[in-house]
């Protein structure tokens, strides 16, 4: 049965769609894993999130934006609550929005394979965004972002960065 | 802990560290000083990591460090509010990072050291990353939902952060002259300061009895391990175990504390409560 705290809960995340992350705006905070839920009760909406990376300073813009955003479609008591189990993980990216990643030009995170968090595993090949070669190399672990490495393709000579798996 | 340690007296305490005299009551809460030890190993060594920003020796390690600052400082963060609210005296995260005196601050010494050369701030960071995935690797299974789910969050970015130093290490240590000499005497400078990351005392046996602690004793051979692979891979030599200063855990700090502190407070101590 469909309730209508159901009903406007499926508004809300609606709603929602139109936050992006703002350092990678072709993603909503749905699709980045980001947004966990939405709780509707009499008094209040609850906007359930948890954080990429711990220190990433995207988060209070995202949280910022959920506000603004309710707001504006006159949601007015809307309180962002921050949970951090289940750690978040690039798994929880659909197809969908991996491939909108590629089609930005960043290469989409590899799924996790039970032994990514072994201590000093080499990373497997990663395929060129553009070219789709996988003749590719590191050129930094780190990336303008907390999210992203910076590599550099052998194949069309193009620098892209690569949304990290974790 | 017992009034009487806290006091002066020695027991539970290892060999050679003598109970902080002025710790501002915060024994009388043990978790919370465990809590404590956790957050500043990171809240101190992100800071330390932070002032390599804009001054590395090239731009990729420039926001690689900056990178690394930022994930610890994070990790921090959500650690400090989380013993704010162990204390319950309606302390936060932002009051127990910027207003306590280095005295009152619970991380070991290795982290607060001046960042020195690349090579420094590198083997550092190294030393501390193999230590520091095998301590989340623990506090993921802690019996404090709120600890486990931080520390399984951490976990997956220290593990990140270990794979690029160990591999700076290896470049560093088998590349010039230069590099590999400079690599050597950093590790022979750090090496005595890793000795205190073992050490464990009553406030760690009481949280390991609650299930939310490590039995950082036990971690050793494991980071061994670790590091003697990298560090052959790297054609440096380990040194030998020796001197080995201690007493960061109990509020005993090296000059270069204060220092780092006066730095990283004096903006929020001239403005209390400025938000922006």
């Amino acid at each position: 049965m469909v309730t209508i705290a159901d009903s406007r809960r499926e508004e809300i995340l609606a709603w929602l769609e139109e936050v992006k992350d703002p350092e990678v705006p072709v993603l909503s905070i749905r699709e980045l894993g980001v947004l966990r839920d939405v709780e509707v009760s009499a008094d209040e909406v609850v906007v359930v999130m948890t954080p990429t990376y711990s220190g990433c300073p995207a988060m209070h813009a995202m949280e910022a934006d959920v506000v603004t955003t309710l707001a504006r479609h006159g949601v007015p008591n809307v309180r962002v609550k921050t949970v951090y189990a289940p750690a978040w993980t690039t798994d929880w990216m659909s197809d969908e929005a991996k491939a909108k990643l590629a089609a930005y030009g960043i290469a989409p995170p590899a799924r996790l394979q039970p032994d990514d968090l072994v201590p000093l595993r080499r990373r497997a090949p990663v395929e060129c965004p553009y070219c789709h070669s996988v003749n590719t190399i590191v050129r930094s672990e780190f990336g303008s972002t907390a999210c992203k490495a910076i590599l550099f393709c052998n194949g069309c000579h193009q620098p892209f960065e690569l949304f990290k798996s974790i | 802990m017992s009034r009487e340690s806290e006091n002066g007296g020695n027991d539970g305490w290892v060999a050679g560290a003598r109970p902080a005299t002025a710790t501002s009551g915060v024994a009388q809460n043990p978790f919370f000083e465990y809590l404590l030890r956790l957050a500043d190993d990171r809240l101190v060594l992100g800071h330390r990591l932070s002032e390599w920003c804009g001054h590395a020796p090239i731009l990729e390690e420039d926001i690689a460090l900056a990178n690394i600052a930022l994930d610890l400082i994070g990790q921090a963060s959500m650690l400090l509010k989380l013993a704010g609210e162990v204390e319950g005296k309606g302390r936060n995260e932002d009051a127990l990072a910027y207003f306590r005196d280095a005295i009152e601050f619970r991380n070991a010494q290795l982290v607060e050291l001046p960042n020195g050369d690349f090579a420094v701030t590198i083997v550092r960071q190294f030393l501390f990353d193999a230590w520091d995935v095998l301590v989340l690797e623990r506090l993921t299974a802690a019996s404090n939902q709120a600890l486990a789910g931080i520390a399984a969050k951490a976990l997956k970015e220290a593990t990140y952060h270990l794979r690029h130093t160990a591999e700076w290490v290896r470049m560093l240590g088998d590349g010039t002259a230069e590099s590999r000499a400079r690599a050597q005497r950093a590790l022979d400078d750090l090496w005595p300061y890793t000795a205190e990351l073992f050490l464990g005392d009553a406030i760690d046996a009481e949280a390991l009895a609650s299930g939310s602690g490590v039995d950082v004793e036990s971690l050793r051979s494991r980071w061994r391990q670790t590091v003697d692979q990298v560090l052959e891979d790297a054609t440096l030599t380990v040194p030998k175990d020796g001197f080995a200063p201690r007493g960061g855990r109990v509020g005993r700090h090296t000059e270069h504390l204060g220092r780092m502190l006066a730095d990283m407070q004096s903006l929020a101590r001239a403005h209390p409560g400025a938000a922006w």
